[in-house]
């Protein structure tokens, strides 16, 4: 029920909506809630409304950081290898 | 879409788990209670448990808003879809709920109650637009998440002057329910359930931000990370945790970064707060009343309000005696720990509610966890 997707605006309509990819399908939702979004931003959509903007640039850092944690279990002889997929 | 799938990356998965491994101290256990069942349901699909060492336990909360819509307000919902003239528009997840005499939304409409599912709260407007002679009431359940949207449609409905739209509105709020959780017996004097530290939900808190949990992590000395619901985010936040909890730290901290600010969001805060207002107590199923727990409609929007327009009086109602949801919301018990779990309650024909909804903690159990059950026993 609180679960909330992030979508790229890849347009921006009259009266608040705005259009986005989700799974493959473009969809149509509202960005009432929000402050002004352009082409390009992404969002947190959850039921059919953007509830949030989605910082790319705090996504980005979480992401390295997850990346170094890799990197440096690697370099302390930590075998890394998939256990789930 | 890169910020999906690049936080389920098994290798960074591995990872973190030889990181929290690294770090646990085997001398003590770890409870952590994920309060949102979206949690719940992302930690059994990617099997998060499973990667985690022994002494770390995931304790389920009641963060589902299907699972703790009171029975007597459900059965109030079912006895307006009895009104010749009225279309209850609702969430797809509250269609299946049991309700007393193996009642629910679903049956009713089979019975020939207009009774629509929408996927978003502005499909019910359209409806109430569409079908001007009709009755529409949208049936309003939901965390912080849905209720912005629910308080733009009741904005939206006086702009347009619509008279035949109401909404019958059951929203909750989390903080309530977690200081609920810290303040039952059983976590306080019983011991019967140990929670550490929680894992809060990052979608709320989108909208609510991060400050409002620092009165529970100050007050119960509890630390309390917001988490993404992808598998990297929860492991991260219960690496977070275990280092806090290991440093003897009870403080408030935000893994979910990229969606989560400290004060939230503050245009869908306003809107909110425009539209509803506080009720005194509200009813929890499981938990019982709640004192200033869920959001009624303001005076000003009260021709918008279907408890008025339609004078709603909830009537007591009793639970199913074996169905043991009130426990398992709680986290007292784990669904394996109810007796008709997997035999008489089911996905296909539930009793509980925590057995429906796509976030209750018996379906999350039932449809990653019914084979290794079935080997056991």
């Amino acid at each position: 029920m609180c679960l909330a997707i992030p979508v790229r605006v890849t347009a921006v309509l009259r009266d608040d909506w705005v259009e986005g990819v989700i799974g493959g399908i473009h969809c149509k939702f509202s960005c009432a809630l929000i402050e002004q979004v352009s082409i390009g931003d992404y969002v947190i959509v959850h039921a059919g409304f953007a509830i949030a903007r989605l910082d790319v640039e705090e996504a980005e850092i979480t992401l390295a950081l997850f990346d170094d944690i890799a990197t440096h279990l690697r370099e302390q002889g930590h075998a890394i290898s998939p256990s789930f997929s | 879409m890169r910020y999906l799938q690049a936080f389920r990356n098994p290798k960074a998965a591995s990872a973190l788990a030889e990181l929290i491994a690294g770090e646990v101290n085997s001398r003590r256990d770890y409870y952590l209670m994920e309060f949102c069942g979206g949690h719940t349901h992302a930690i059994f699909h990617y099997g998060v448990q499973d990667l985690l060492p022994k002494n770390v336990h995931l304790v389920h909360g009641p963060g589902c808003p299907v699972c703790v819509l009171s029975l007597p307000r459900l059965n109030a919902a079912i006895e307006l879809t009895q009104i010749p003239n009225v279309t209850l528009v609702s969430y797809g997840d509250m269609m299946r709920v049991p309700a007393s005499r193996r009642q629910s939304l679903l049956k009713a409409r089979a019975r020939g109650a207009d009774v629509r599912m929408a996927l978003s709260a502005m499909d019910a407007l359209d409806i109430a637009t569409q079908l001007p002679y009709r009755e529409v009431v949208f049936f309003a359940i939901g965390f912080e998440t849905t209720t912005p949207a629910t308080a733009h449609i009741l904005m939206l409905a006086q702009k347009r002057r619509l008279k035949n739209f109401s909404v019958y509105c059951n929203h909750v709020v989390t903080p309530a329910a977690v200081q609920s959780i810290l303040d039952s017996p059983e976590v306080r004097e019983l011991g019967q359930v140990r929670i550490d530290g929680f894992i809060g939900p990052s979608h709320v808190s989108t909208v609510i931000g991060s400050q409002p949990y620092e009165y529970f992590a100050e007050e119960y000395q509890r630390p309390v990370v917001i988490a993404g619901f992808e598998p990297l985010d929860v492991m991260q936040a219960v690496h977070m945790l275990v280092r806090q909890l290991n440093a003897g730290h009870a403080r408030v901290e935000n893994q979910f970064t990229r969606g989560v600010t400290y004060a939230g969001n503050k245009k869908a805060q306003a809107i909110v707060s425009d539209v509803f207002e506080l009720r005194r107590s509200l009813e929890w199923r499981g938990l019982g009343e709640l004192p200033y727990s869920g959001l009624q409609i303001k005076p000003k929007y009260r021709e918008f309000d279907a408890e008025h327009r339609f004078g709603i009086k909830t009537k007591p109602a009793v639970e199913n005696a074996a169905c043991q949801c009130p426990s398992i919301i709680r986290g007292i018990k784990k669904p394996p720990d109810c007796t008709i779990f997997g035999t008489v309650c089911t996905p296909r024909s539930p009793i509980g509610s925590c057995m429906v909804s796509s976030e209750g903690a018996c379906a999350a159990y039932y449809k990653y966890r019914h084979d290794a059950l079935a080997v056991a026993s």
